[in-house]
């Protein structure tokens, strides 16, 4: 299986560390191990925390493994982990499992913003989107299927069929899209639908007559993002820091761990530290933008 | 085991043996004799399981069977109305497969045929050092060439705008069938009485008669189940279609266009699932098709193996 795979060897992993620092060190205190699973989104940020952080506390191992953010708040409802990363907020549905299974309330906090970005080639000449021309393009029931509908040209292209790149189901960014972009309408069959964020833009940089959305993190030379324009008219925003911010972006969210219930001990101290000046400023070197605000040095 | 069945005088004498190594004896029979029904009892077994977390979406009403089998949406998590039709997966898994199968078949029987009967010792070793070799790379390995290698080069020989589709998976597929179906190919051809290529020889047929004539419908349910279990590796391979087909629901327009199949399916969506939930349990029953598909295969294999048998 694509996930369990990817979720048991951090767990092996997690499993020899404790008998390596049990067998190995006795004399030195026992290391905690917390455990991070989810938004596949967040899980380039999630690694450089951790990787950082085993500098901070050295008694501490984050294992993070990613899936989706409805493979980590999976996990968290069922009690298996920590920390559930998410790129979209959890469904009161999803609460209340929580609640029912573990006695304990999911606790959320917001960690950075993300804008999502609308990729295409970077020799694709369209210069903007809105909102309503995405949900033609992506939704069940939209009619654009061709770039020639949207008076686009593209150089040396036989068939301008819009190849779509979408996200499998458990990805957020994939229902962060369908509820935002889409208003919850379906999306179209046969998209192609990417395992990561990453992807979703190497797929585009590949592709003349693709488009796809991803985290504006994951940028390369050879795609562009679009500017946007909300639905019913208005200037189109490009996805820069600024506009996130302001959420004058369309498609700006915000990004978020959960924890059952306070978190106490180490793993408060961990989100503690994300929060912090350090945490923010590895958040937005990765290409996030970070909760306090103003953004140092960009 | 003693011979009862011949003549006392002719019957060695027979030494007293100890009761444990009487007691011994029945153990391993025993041993041996569960480990050969272990193979029916771990099938019925895992039949039962899966069918047993599938069973309850087939008598809830929100379920309809005919939706299931003939329509092309699949929308498990819709936010506004769920639809459960893998059309679209089963003609992926058909077409990947299928072209798979069409593509390894001459390659593979062709490569046997060399092997068994044409090259000489020290080639025939080497070839069939490499192509064990073959058999032997995990498939998420071709899943990763069928991503970064393969692909690439569809999309520069073919100009489709996109490399994972089904050709891609084919191709991929076809290369790790293969080594399968040449070694058990290859298997059966040996099996073929030398008298019969004496005989062949000596009323003057030469070696591509031989071959055609004598060897082949020799072989020919040897080869029969060396390429129905090529079929079966095709249909069911997960983890490199999973990569190199490019995931999209539909019913494809042609070779350059992306499918995905059954198997990629469950593997992609089993884990975000909550267990129990109904999405679960069509996953499920999509596992229960997938059982009852690789049976009718190897049912059908058996019925022609039989027939076959008869004709003779």
């Amino acid at each position: 299986m694509w996930n369990s795979r990817l979720t048991t060897a951090p767990f092996l992993a997690a499993g020899l560390a404790v008998c390596l620092g049990a067998c190995g060190q006795s004399a030195t205190p026992a290391r905690t191990i917390i455990q991070v699973k989810g938004s596949d989104t967040m899980v380039n940020v999630a690694q450089a925390w951790a990787e950082e952080y085993s500098n901070v506390a050295p008694n501490v191992e984050v294992e993070v493994s990613g899936g989706g953010s409805g493979v980590g708040i999976a996990a968290l409802i069922r009690g298996t982990i920590d920390i559930a990363n998410a790129s979209r907020e959890m469904k009161p549905a999803e609460l209340e499992q929580a609640r029912t299974n573990t006695g304990q309330e999911a606790r959320e906090f917001i960690v950075g913003y993300d804008a999502l970005a609308v990729y295409v080639h970077k020799d694709n000449p369209i210069s903007e989107v809105n909102l309503e021309l995405l949900a033609r393009i992506f939704a069940e029931d939209g009619d654009v299927t061709r770039w020639s509908q949207l008076g686009v040209t593209l150089p040396g292209v036989s068939d301008d069929t819009i190849v779509r790149v979408s996200r499998q189901s458990s990805s957020g960014t994939y229902e962060f899209f369908r509820e935002h972009a889409l208003g919850n309408r379906d999306f179209k069959l046969g998209s192609r639908d990417m395992n990561g964020s990453k992807e979703v833009v190497e797929l585009v940089g590949h592709t003349l007559t693709a488009i796809g959305y991803s985290g504006m993190g994951y940028a390369t030379p050879a795609v562009k993002m679009l500017p946007l324009a909300p639905s019913g008219g208005g200037p189109a925003v490009a996805p820069t820091v600024e506009a996130t911010l302001s959420r004058a972006y369309p498609l700006a969210r915000s990004l978020q761990v959960y924890t059952l219930g306070e978190p106490t001990g180490e793993v408060r101290r961990y989100v503690d530290w994300m929060l912090s000046a350090e945490g923010q400023r590895i958040l937005q070197e990765n290409g996030y933008v970070p909760v306090s605000g103003a953004p140092a040095g960009s | 085991m003693t011979d009862l069945h011949a003549p006392p005088e002719q019957r060695a004498p027979r030494r007293r043996r100890s009761f444990w190594a009487i007691a011994g004896e029945r153990l391993l029979e025993t041993v041996i004799r569960l480990s050969g029904i272990s193979a029916i009892i771990f099938v019925l077994l895992i039949f039962f399981f899966v069918f047993r977390e599938a069973a309850p979406t087939l008598v809830s009403d929100s379920f309809s069977l005919r939706e299931f089998l003939f329509s092309v949406e699949w929308y498990p998590t819709s936010a506004s109305n769920v639809r459960y039709g893998i059309l679209g997966l089963i003609v992926g898994t058909a077409c990947v497969s299928g072209l798979a199968v069409l593509i390894a078949v001459p390659f593979s029987l062709g490569s046997a045929i060399f092997i068994g009967e044409f090259c000489g010792p020290r080639l025939r070793e080497a070839l069939k050092v490499v192509i064990e070799l073959l058999a032997a790379i995990p498939s998420v390995v071709w899943g990763f060439i069928g991503l970064t290698v393969t692909s690439r080069i569809v999309m520069a020989s073919t100009g489709a705008p996109v490399g994972v589709n089904v050709l891609n998976g084919g191709v991929i597929l076809a290369l790790m069938c293969v080594p399968i179906i040449t070694s058990i190919a290859e298997d059966a051809l040996k099996a073929v009485p030398d008298s019969y290529r004496e005989a062949a020889l000596a009323l003057g047929a030469n070696r591509w008669q031989t071959v055609r004539r004598v060897l082949l419908p020799a072989a020919k349910t040897g080869l029969l189940a060396a390429v129905l279990l090529g079929v079966g590796r095709a249909v069911g391979e997960t983890m490199a279609v999973l990569m190199a087909t490019g995931h999209a629901v539909h019913i494809p327009d042609g070779l350059l266009d992306s499918v995905r199949t059954l198997t990629a399916n469950i593997a992609a969506e089993l884990g975000e699932a909550p267990a129990g939930s109904e999405h679960y349990r069509v996953l499920f029953l999509t596992g229960v098709l997938l059982f009852l598909i690789t049976f009718v295969i190897n049912l059908a294999a058996d019925l022609v193996v039989r027939g076959v048998r008869r004709e003779r």
